[in-house]
């Protein structure tokens, strides 16, 4: 029963980490305004924490760049499991306008595993909330493989 | 017997109590800030998702400080409940706090670090406040032990006004809501990240999360003595402290540890020691 009430409270309490790879800030401007009274993403149980200790979901906006990446991964090896990974924005999912400067690896997933693709250039906050809703659904989805 | 069944409704009703009023609390704040908020089972989701979570800690010392976190905020709630003495909660509950600031200094973190130093500034201002609302209960009564209130015929508040104010400050830190939330934020993406929780996480971070409700039982617990002798008035002083709490965390800014040790030392213990000596003389 207990484990049950678990499974069902992961879906519930979503906590989000929030990492700015190397965007213009349009994106992420967006992610912040999802926790305003407009769209209170709140009440779905999501707090923005800060902590990638704490976090269930990582939202990663802009390029990745061989500065960053190594930032990138650390956050990401620092989240518990299960965990996971949103690209949010164009060039989150494939670097973008900025995909062949000499400095950009490209998108997110060329350093960590991305569950959630979310479009834009910024995206929307409700499909970074739908991505988030989408994601959560993916890591019920590994936890029971996992089982 | 009777004292065992009271011990289990305690550590029982404690995390309930404690997790719906965390719920209630951020609801509420959430109609201040003209949002929807969460659902009041929230707090429950929150430490059950936790509580699945991967164990991932920085060194042993966490865990262990974790747990005698959780262990000292339910027996002094067991205690409390069994209408123990107020010293010996006092020192369990002391006890815990203790641990957890030690389990924060084990960590190498410097917000983690920081957070302990403002988290023992917190201690070092509410335990001496603690300490003196016991001594007046005493003056009172005649007796530490709880049961001597619930003989009283009049309420506790009649003859502490003074130090059930100054106790407003100790649940207000103990709350660890503003302007008194500087060893661990609300909000995790602020300047001390979560301060002395940073470095918890998964099932301990829940472990301190379940510890928190018990801690929260008690101090509400001590303002519910206040009002002994009516159910009525003891929940209608309990719930409007509670709103004059949220209605001070949504409007106040976060203070130094400077700031509180003035205010507090001052005023708090000010006050408590004028109630004291007017009991004394009374």
């Amino acid at each position: 029963m207990f484990g049950s009430f678990i499974k069902k409270s992961r879906a519930k309490s979503p906590w989000i980490m929030h990492f700015d790879c190397g965007s213009c800030n349009g994106c992420d401007i967006e992610v912040l305004a999802c926790l305003t009274p407009l769209y209170d993403v709140e009440r779905f149980g999501i707090i923005n924490v800060g902590n990638p200790k704490h976090a269930d979901v990582l939202l990663v906006t802009g390029t990745v760049n061989h500065r960053n990446k190594k930032v990138l991964k650390n956050i990401y090896d620092q989240m518990p499991e299960p965990k996971a990974v949103i690209a949010i924005g164009a060039c989150g999912n494939t670097g973008g306008v900025f995909r062949d400067a000499y400095n950009v690896v490209g998108g997110i997933d060329k350093v960590i595993p991305v569950d959630v693709y979310v479009p834009g250039c910024p995206a929307k906050p409700e499909a970074i909330i739908d991505g988030v809703v989408v994601g959560l659904g993916k890591f019920a989805q590994k936890v029971e493989e996992a089982e | 017997m009777d004292t065992l069944i009271l011990v289990i409704i305690g550590l029982v009703a404690g995390p309930v109590i404690g997790g719906l009023v965390a719920g209630l609390d951020r609801r509420v704040t959430a109609w201040f800030q003209s949002r929807q908020g969460p659902p009041i089972m929230q707090s429950f989701y929150d430490v059950a998702k936790l509580l699945g979570k991967e164990k991932m800690v920085v060194n042993q010392w966490q865990i262990l400080c974790a747990w005698v976190y959780l262990i000292a905020a339910a027996v002094s709630v067991g205690l409390f409940f069994a209408q123990g003495d107020l010293l010996v909660i006092f020192f369990v509950q002391a006890v815990g706090a203790v641990f957890l600031v030690m389990g924060a200094m084990s960590a190498k973190s410097p917000f983690s670090q920081v957070g302990a130093q403002r988290e023992l500034m917190q201690i070092l201002a509410y335990e001496p406040v603690l300490i003196l609302v016991f001594v007046g209960i005493y003056l009172v009564t005649g007796s530490f032990s709880i049961s001597a209130v619930w003989e009283l015929e009049q309420p506790l508040l009649a003859k502490m006004p003074l130090l059930y104010l100054a106790l407003g400050y100790a649940l207000t830190i103990k709350l660890r809501k503003s302007p008194f939330d500087f060893s661990t934020s609300h909000h995790g993406h602020q300047e001390l990240v979560k301060g002395v929780l940073t470095e918890y996480s998964g099932p301990y971070l829940a472990l301190v999360e379940i510890a928190h409700w018990y801690e929260t039982v008690l101090i509400l617990g001590l303002c519910a003595l206040f009002w002994s002798t009516n159910v009525f008035w003891m929940a209608a002083l309990l719930l409007g402290t509670y709103a004059l709490e949220i209605l001070v965390d949504n409007t106040m800014a976060r203070m130094t540890w400077r700031w509180m040790l003035k205010r507090v030392w001052l005023l708090g213990m000010g006050m408590s020691v004028v109630n004291l000596i007017w009991l004394y003389a009374g």
